[in-house]
């Protein structure tokens, strides 16, 4: 019985958008180290073969991808092998009051987090990438979602994260028929480099720990941990849901 | 760039403080209605205004209006 482990991913190939920095490659990595082939895509092709380096096992593929760009987007699509997991890592922040927060804006952050991320997401199952037992993970977050933190300066980034949340419950319901399972995980702030992207000060930032009940921000490795749980055979009764991975802030 | 037309821009991101409250000496995060969202109202009127990107830590460093027209000038230059 030494081999049972229902979380395992062994067997799995599992496509990481992001994967070149963050919460991405910390998931790429430790999927390949409970045995899943990785397609790992991101904008920058030096940092992705970084990631690519880090992976354990072999037959593991980059390919270098601007999610907002369509045709890029689509080579990725038609390049990309069936797949049994896919992980919507990729994302970036701003800080900014809603009375700052013009359309522009919304326009800037909107593409990267919710409209590529969703399109991507739509084409590979529709070209049928997506098979029965696959799962789908969209990286979310506890600012702006339902039972989430809503802070000041950060509307723009928890609308579009409000949207993913939305859409997930769709797709959920939706794909669930084809054998296809949609969640999100949820975190609070973890020490990554998008973080840098929120204009606080570092001793704001020393105060906002503390505000943690379990005293500290996340690592990007405990994030990777809850989206393993969704991406395994462990998890084939959960759709539709969000884990929110917080060190306890939102109790 | 005037440190009046400054204050002006300043004294918008406040809701009780108007601008003749506002002096160059005036210290700024004593006043009342100082917050982290004023803060970052201030961050977000210096990228509109001047196109200059302030960091949490420039209005930490300043202590008054001066002190922040100073900042925002240095960056502009």
């Amino acid at each position: 019985m030494s081999d049972y482990n229902p979380f395992s991913l062994v067997g799995k190939t599992i496509l990481v958008t992001g994967a070149s920095s963050g919460i991405g490659q910390a998931t790429a990595v430790e999927c390949s180290r409970l045995g899943a082939k990785l397609v790992v895509t991101g904008r920058n092709e030096e940092r992705l073969v970084e990631t690519l380096s880090r992976l354990d096992g072999d037959g593991h593929v980059s390919i270098a991808a601007e999610l907002t760009d369509a045709e890029a987007l689509k080579r990725l699509v038609d390049n990309c092998p069936s797949l049994d997991g896919l992980v919507l890592c990729a994302g970036r922040g701003m800080t900014l009051p809603f009375l700052f927060s013009s359309i522009d804006k919304f326009k800037t952050v909107f593409d990267v987090n919710f409209n590529s991320t969703v399109e991507c997401f739509r084409m590979l199952a529709k070209a049928k990438k997506l098979g029965r037992g696959s799962s789908v993970v969209i990286i979310d977050s506890t600012g702006g979602t339902p039972n989430g933190r809503f802070s000041p300066g950060n509307c723009i980034y928890g609308a579009s994260k409000a949207a993913l949340w939305s859409i997930m419950k769709f797709a959920a319901l939706e794909l669930a028929p084809k054998g296809i399972r949609v969640n999100t995980v949820n975190p609070a702030m973890v020490e990554t480099p998008l973080i840098k992207s929120v204009n606080i000060t570092d001793e704001q930032k020393d105060l906002d720990r503390k505000r943690y009940p379990l005293g500290r921000y996340g690592r990007p490795e405990e994030v990777a941990y809850g989206i393993i749980y969704l991406l395994s055979d462990a998890a084939a009764w959960v759709t539709g849901q969000s884990l929110i991975l917080d060190g306890g802030v939102t109790i | 760039m005037e440190i009046n037309e400054f204050i002006d821009n300043l004294a918008a991101q406040f809701d009780e403080t108007s601008a003749d409250q506002l002096k160059p000496e005036t210290e700024f995060r004593k006043l009342d209605e100082w917050s982290s969202l004023i803060a970052l109202s201030i961050i977000a009127m210096a990228d509109e205004e001047y196109g200059v990107t302030l960091k949490g830590d420039d209005i930490k460093g300043a202590t008054t209006v001066q002190d922040l027209f100073d900042v925002v000038n240095a960056k502009k230059a």
